[in-house]
């Protein structure tokens, strides 16, 4: 009962953010750190009890090679700038929205084209491997921020289920309860919302489903209690409050896609040379930074994920 | 009904929305995107201010309180003043004065190419709004002042065009700018109406309803 009341406080508020950032710096500067830092999260394990795991707790998860170094963005600007339409389609309202929004119990159902399916219990999700990623996040209307999630492969997940041959993408469905999401009320968009990755894109290494940020599990406003994060794409595609997986043969249509074909593609990789029909792709400005800065191919992620759209036309296939 | 000092009480109110702004980057700050909230700010207030300015004419009208007259040019110039800071912040905070971006957008972005419209359209109002302007240009000085009509409708379609997918602000400064159109267009209509249903010799030459 005592930790259930944990929840209500907002997670800035219990740890300050220099505090996190201090963590940050003391676990990515030294690589010996490294070992110490995966042997806490086992101990974390046995001395937290997963029935405990909720927003605001702390989280262990090691330092992973796919982190930027670049400066991150506050805490208090993730949680306070969210394009979530499920709350609202006010980028400042989530936050005071999504107060009440009680994420348990939550399972994750994965289905489809698989050997196993399986219905995971977001306990049994968190005692994954977790992992620090720092990663960039460009959201399509212009704007982006560096966000340290923390989560684990996609594909460590879909391992467990073992896909069949006849699955080529991976469809996210988020929760559908009008009672708990207000924006949902209304058809602005067609709810649920609806997500889709080829298979390729779903096993990289940099697609990761998110439970935490800034060492804490996820905010509510920023899609507790997991939400997928593909850094390469604009933010849009990180379909939040997931609760189905659904391995398919045919590529899913996305909620954005519905809403607007010719906008919203359904590969959507930030690219600074495809324009949105309505305004400039080439730029973006950094939440915290006064001047603009350019938009990098792929987000910059362009090292790891290029190949998988060698000989593709990213203008027809945006 | 009118006091004196009310002139200045309005000018006072009609600033309020700047200074808020100014008070919040000071005090609380202007959240995680600054820029984007003065952009929206000022975008919203000049849209306002239009309204407001459209509103005088059936206003007076309607209630009959005729002296509301006076605060129209106010209004329409406030209209101005807050679109030149949505401009100004367009071209400085947001692009940083890179005009070849900013032509680009002019001519690429449908969206800023009905804005940027609506804003040019209302210079020569601007401009044309002293007391010396409306003896000089007579009865043309209506005529030139409609443009104020476009400037609306393209200020409300820059808005919507701008919008991802929710549209409900938009849509209401489109029906209150509708609802202030169809009055003029009544009100016209009934004075063609009366002036030809009334076309007897003593009637010729009455001027219709002027339309403002």
């Amino acid at each position: 009962m005592l930790i259930k009341k944990a929840t209500d406080i907002p997670s800035a508020e219990i740890t300050p953010k220099s505090f996190y950032l201090n963590r940050r710096k003391f676990l990515l500067g030294a690589g010996a750190i490294a070992g110490a830092a995966l042997a806490s999260h086992k101990l974390g394990q046995i001395i937290v009890p997963s029935s405990s795991v909720l927003a605001g707790t702390k989280l262990d998860a090691s330092p992973s090679s796919f982190s930027t170094t670049e400066k991150q963005t506050p805490l208090n600007d993730i949680t306070h700038y969210n394009n979530y339409y499920e709350f609202s389609t006010d980028k400042y309202e989530p936050a005071d929205l999504a107060k009440n929004f009680n994420p348990r119990p939550w399972t994750i159902k994965v289905e489809g084209l698989v050997n196993k399916p399986k219905t995971f219990d977001i306990d049994t999700v968190l005692k994954m491997h977790l992992e620090d990623r720092i990663y960039r996040m460009r959201c399509v209307e212009g704007w982006s921020m560096v966000i340290p999630w923390v989560g684990f492969p996609l594909s460590t997940l879909l391992g467990q289920v073992e896909p069949n041959s006849k699955a080529k993408f991976v469809e996210f469905t988020s929760l559908y309860d009008p009672k708990r999401f207000p924006g949902q009320q209304r058809n602005v968009l067609e709810w649920p919302y609806v997500e889709g990755l080829r298979m390729d894109e779903a096993m990289h290494p940099l697609t990761i489903l998110a439970v935490g940020l800034y060492g804490e599990t996820l905010p509510n406003q920023d899609g507790a209690p997991v939400r997928l994060v593909v850094p390469w794409k604009y933010g849009f595609k990180g379909i939040k409050a997931i609760v189905k997986i659904k391995l398919v043969e045919k590529e899913p249509v996305s909620t954005w896609t519905k809403a607007g074909p010719n906008e919203y593609g359904f590969y959507s990789n930030v690219n600074p040379n495809v324009d949105h029909p309505r305004w400039s792709q080439a730029k973006e400005r950094r939440i915290g930074e006064f001047f603009k800065r350019p938009t990098l191919m792929f987000n910059g992620y362009g090292d790891q994920v290029a190949s998988l759209y060698t000989g593709m036309d990213l203008k027809k296939n945006f | 009904m009118k006091p004196k000092y009310l002139k200045p009480i309005v000018f006072l109110a009609c600033l309020i929305p700047l200074g808020r702004l100014g008070w919040r980057a000071l005090t609380a700050g202007l959240g995680a995107n600054p820029i984007q909230v003065i952009t929206w700010s000022t975008g919203t207030w000049t849209l306002v201010f239009l309204v407001v300015t459209l509103s005088i004419t059936p206003a007076r009208k309607l209630t009959k309180q005729y002296w509301l007259i006076q605060f129209r040019r106010m209004f329409g110039l406030f209209a101005f003043f807050y679109a030149c800071l949505h401009f100004t912040t367009y071209v400085w905070l947001d692009q940083f004065f890179d005009w070849h971006s900013i032509t680009k957008d002019i001519a690429k972005r449908p969206f800023i190419t009905v804005g940027f419209t609506a804003f040019v359209l209302l210079i020569p109002l601007a401009v044309t709004s002293t007391q010396a302007s409306i003896r000089r240009l007579g009865k043309r000085w209506q005529r030139v002042h409609r443009l104020i009509f476009v400037s609306a409708v393209l200020g409300v379609i820059h808005y919507i065009w701008l919008v991802k997918k929710d549209i409900r602000r938009p849509v209401i400064y489109a029906s209150i700018l509708g609802v202030l159109l169809a009055y003029r267009l009544i009100v016209w209509s009934w004075g063609r109406f009366r002036a030809s249903s009334n076309a007897h010799p003593a009637s010729i030459g009455r001027r219709t309803i002027p339309v403002e």
